[in-house]
């Protein structure tokens, strides 16, 4: 297996704040990875050093076998970047935005209009050439910004957020075109603080919290590690439940307690309510669900992934 | 592991990677060409009406002991402004609309371009249109019978300089600006240095103690060279003007490229 992206003991500061605090990973060829945490984890300042605009501070970064600082503009030659605010161009239209982008990466005027109609194509964007970029919606211009990642046939597309802000009918035609580009052999690289979109989407995926890696793994194998595979939420009228604290430490199973809910860990959910309903725990409210990359998330950090 | 080499099959060299920058202003400003082409009038009507019809009251006037029209003394003065206004424009705002505003340059630099490429490429658009501006100007001059000698071919790539000086200088400056607002000082810089730099008033006009300051500024350099020019009568310090104008366009220039690193790229 050939690898896309490598990072040992990678480093990131800005004076005395240290964004990223010495992470390491790997990008296969072909496969989808996800960089999933909360605002400030680090996430964006990994991005900007792949991307080759933000230079590493300490460690090794390796972007398709090359090194950013030496080889900047061989690597993004091959780089389809989707950054966090789409960045088009106001001043043109649909088209144009792509035709020039095109351009910045030496490709003939010719070459550049097939490719930005066949783009618009296929990001469904045909019957809006001529506009001007700023009426469209979020979601529109989200796939503008796809479409003008994908000028130069990318090897790495890197995706900073890419559906932040957008709703769920924009979210699920995005990760369409994502998987579309999947089967491509393209690899992408996407930053997200939900869970459902990693697992949707990632192969593997590392979790970061202040700017170090807190897992890494395949989704289900994270949930495997690190939660039960079921999760019971219960609700309280005052809240909490003075009772369920001891209880759950007498039979030894791991709550949560939420602001508004608890989190009870267990296997077996209907086995866990009945056995906390002997005990005399009488919640006014219950839901058994299975476990979540969320629930992986509040496990290894004690706090919710959205903040 | 396939193709790690620099790929270079159908993409450009990479000397040619500012020209970019120029297509891309180019291809933005064709939904608006004409106010491209509006800016080019404004030296032209200063001339008609400060040269002409200011300058038939004025009558002749004394140029460093050589009698001449007024019209014939504030025409290249003017030029140098229209090469000055032509480079300033994209500049300035223009330049922090895509800096900051619209963070144009964010995008251009996540492709092969690199930060030298925006700004050679944006000083070279920029040069170009104050060129243009310079170069209609001259053909206005020649139309209305204002050139009177062979040496005023060279105005125009004095009148190239001068574009790159203030081309450099409005990069620079615009680097320190943090909102639109901090742009209201750009007329009170302008508006004088139009005025003042030997543009309407020979230096002699000055009183003694004002004339090395008006002698200073930049927009005086440009207009000095492109009057001795115009006028057929080049000297020595012809030279000192270009190397004042060359030093300081070096100078902005380095200085922009190293204060817009940290900007864009940390």
């Amino acid at each position: 297996m050939t690898t896309a992206l490598s990072a040992v003991d990678l480093r990131k500061s800005f004076g005395d704040f240290e964004a990223v605090k010495g992470i390491s990973f790997e990008v296969p060829t072909g496969q989808t990875f996800s960089i999933l945490g909360p605002n400030g984890a680090g996430k964006s300042s990994t991005m900007k050093m792949v991307t080759t605009v933000s230079p590493v501070t300490s460690g090794s970064l390796t972007v398709l076998g090359m090194d950013p600082t030496t080889n900047g503009r061989a690597i993004r030659a091959r780089l389809g970047v989707v950054p966090q605010e789409d960045i088009l161009d106001s001043e043109m239209t649909v088209r144009e935005n792509l035709v020039m982008y095109s351009r910045y990466f030496g490709i003939s005027w010719a070459d550049a209009r097939t490719k930005a109609d066949e783009l618009l194509k296929f990001v469904q964007l045909a019957d809006r050439a001529g506009d001007k970029v700023e009426p469209l919606s979020g979601g529109m211009k989200r796939r503008l910004t796809i479409a003008r990642a994908l000028v130069n046939d990318p090897s790495l597309v890197l995706l900073d957020e890419p559906t932040t802000g957008l709703d769920p009918q924009a979210r699920h035609l995005l990760w369409d075109r994502l998987y579309q580009l999947k089967e491509q052999g393209v690899s992408l690289l996407l930053t997200t603080h939900y869970m459902d979109e990693a697992e949707q989407l990632a192969d593997r995926l590392i979790i970061m919290d202040n700017g170090t890696i807190s897992a890494e793994g395949s989704p289900t194998q994270l949930i495997a590690e690190h939660c039960s595979k079921e999760v019971v939420e219960l609700r309280f009228d005052n809240r909490t439940s003075p009772e369920l604290q001891s209880v759950a430490e007498q039979s030894g199973l791991r709550i949560e307690n939420l602001p508004d809910r608890t989190l009870v860990y267990a296997d077996d959910g209907d086995a866990a309510l009945s056995h906390l309903a002997e005990q005399g725990v009488h919640p006014t409210g219950t839901l058994i669900r299975r476990a979540t990359l969320e629930d992986v998330f509040l496990a290894l950090t004690g706090r919710s992934l959205n903040e | 592991m396939t193709a790690l080499s620099n790929d270079s099959s159908g993409r450009s060299s990479q000397s040619t990677a500012p020209f970019r920058m120029v297509e891309r202003n180019a291809l933005a400003w064709r939904h608006n060409w004409w106010v491209i082409a509006s800016g080019a009038f404004e030296p032209l009507f200063y001339l008609l009406g400060l040269g002409f019809g200011m300058g038939a009251l004025v009558g002749a006037i004394d140029v460093n002991g050589v009698e001449m029209p007024y019209k014939n003394f504030v025409a290249p003065g003017l030029m140098a402004s229209a090469a000055m206004n032509g480079a300033v424009f994209d500049t300035t705002m223009n330049f922090w609309f895509k800096l900051k505003q619209e963070r144009t340059f964010d995008a251009i630099l996540n492709t092969p371009l690199t930060l030298t490429d925006i700004v050679v490429g944006e000083l070279g658009w920029s040069v170009a249109r104050g060129a243009i501006y310079a170069l209609f100007f001259l053909i206005a001059m020649a139309a209305l019978g204002l050139t009177t000698s062979w040496w005023v071919l060279l105005t125009l790539p004095a009148a190239i300089l001068i574009a790159w000086m203030f081309g450099s200088l409005g990069i620079y400056f615009t680097t320190y600006m943090r909102t639109w607002t901090d742009f209201d000082f750009l007329p009170l810089i302008l508006m004088p240095l139009f005025l003042a730099s030997t543009t309407f008033f020979t230096l002699q006009t000055y009183p003694t103690w004002a004339r090395p300051i008006v002698q200073a500024t930049p927009l005086y350099q440009g207009a000095a060279l492109l009057r001795n020019l115009s006028f057929g009568t080049p000297g020595w310090n012809d030279v000192g003007h270009v190397v004042y104008m060359v030093v300081l366009s070096a100078l902005c220039t380095r200085a922009a490229s190293k204060r817009l690193g940290p900007l864009l790229q940390s």
